[in-house]
């Protein structure tokens, strides 16, 4: 996958999710709701910062970089998953979360440390 | 089948519980015959760490305990993580050549053998495939229809869609109350998705499945005992004979139960399967790697 159609593919993503959150066109959107980036870098085999901090009622858009594999990254109480292929990082869009712990993790193989790569995305209220 | 049944019963006694697949119906028409075959899981050769400090000698002492048996099975079904993932594609050979010269101990000569994500997930089932054969197949025995299903040469879990098509072919020539075992190493349903525990596509097989009314599948994967539904499917995970998982999303990391030197045997084990004609299908008796 090239960064041109990765930016597309995020693009739908962040509009999917917009349309399903109700959150409507984007004239209704206000300052408060731009997400926020946060960079995150997947490595054999752990995800830095394996715990990701953020506010509830704040989107966020999770720039990854992989550097050495095609990993996963799936956070299954969200439905959210998709590939990191190496290279330009990959845009996952989130929505505003309600307060709680939302886990992480990688679900393509990697090797002898897999099993260990995962993490947390605490939402404070 | 006397004997056997009795031996069962010790076997349940010494060994574990006795676990009935809870499917009716008498298969004497379909002339099926009883038999039993015995499943070995994980038994990842090469493994070396804490949770087994005795992964050197697991294997062979499972092995003389399969040959200890009073009666001998049809056949033997190693489920998947046969050697311990690396990263260096000639050790991989080598420990999946030395896995193969210890179970080529075993009395019974009809073994088969599946992959597991540590032996094919890295080099999409190359070096399995150059010791072992395929990485699915099927086969018949006594009137049983068994499919080994690969959901690991992929690192992302996937059957693919050409086995999925090759799946549904392969079954496409039995009546649809043909008894059917499926083997494979992960899951098949969304067992834990937050551990791994779980095949992309697996509903996929399972759609492919569900028009014949006997399928049971046997699987590994998750180092335990698991039974489960998917409608009238049975799913019966096994033991593994490298160390213990903790049950399904019971804490918050997947990381193995710990050793105890004073039971180092503890949560480990093999299983046989008895197809019966009646009462209920499969017997499955859950046996230690040695005798207490």
């Amino acid at each position: 996958m090239n960064g041109d159609r990765r930016e597309v593919l995020v693009r739908a993503g962040v509009f999917a999710l917009f349309a399903a959150s109700g959150m409507g066109t984007l004239a209704r959107r206000s300052a408060a709701s731009e997400p926020q980036v946060v960079k995150v870098v997947a490595q054999r085999f752990q995800f830095t910062p394996n715990e990701i901090e953020l506010k509830s009622g704040q989107p966020v858009v999770l720039e990854i970089t992989s550097l050495d594999f095609i990993h996963g990254f799936n956070i299954p109480a969200l439905g959210i998953r998709t590939n990191l292929l190496p290279g330009p990082p990959t845009r996952v869009a989130i929505k505003a979360l309600a307060p709680g712990r939302y886990d992480f993790l990688c679900d393509n193989f990697c090797g002898s440390g897999h099993e260990e790569m995962n993490g947390t995305i605490v939402v404070s209220g | 089948m006397i004997d056997r049944r009795r031996f069962l019963q010790l076997a349940a006694v010494v060994g574990g519980a006795v676990f009935a697949s809870a499917l009716p119906g008498s298969l004497r028409a379909a002339g099926y015959e009883e038999f039993f075959f015995v499943q070995l899981s994980d038994t990842h050769w090469g493994y070396s760490g804490p949770a087994n400090p005795e992964a050197d000698t697991t294997l062979r002492k499972a092995v003389a305990s399969v040959n200890a048996l009073e009666i001998q099975p049809d056949f033997i079904v190693f489920a998947g993580d046969l050697t311990h993932t690396t990263d260096d594609s000639a050790e991989r050979r080598r420990r999946m050549t030395e896995f193969r010269g210890i179970v080529g101990g075993l009395k019974v000569r009809d073994v088969r053998f599946m992959p597991g994500e540590h032996d094919a997930s890295l080099d999409s089932g190359a070096a399995y495939k150059e010791l072992f054969g395929e990485t699915h197949y099927s086969f018949d025995h006594k009137g049983v229809h068994f499919v080994a299903i690969d959901n690991v040469s992929d690192p992302g879990a996937n059957v693919g869609e050409a086995q999925l098509q090759w799946l549904k072919a392969d079954l496409a020539k039995l009546q649809k109350s043909a008894p059917i075992v499926v083997l494979t190493h992960r899951p098949l349903f969304d067992l834990a998705p937050a551990w791994d525990w779980a095949t992309r596509d697996g509903a996929k097989v399972i759609d492919i499945l569900m028009p014949y009314a006997n399928v049971t599948v046997f699987y590994g994967h998750i180092h335990q005992e698991h039974h489960h539904q998917t409608g009238h499917i049975a799913h019966h995970s096994a033991k593994s004979l490298i160390f213990p998982l903790p049950a399904p999303l019971s804490q918050p990391k997947r990381t193995p139960l710990a050793w105890d030197p004073a039971q180092p045997n503890k949560g480990l084990g093999f299983r046989e399967i008895e197809a019966e004609v009646n009462e209920a299908r499969y017997k499955i008796a859950e046996l230690q790697v040695t005798k207490a």
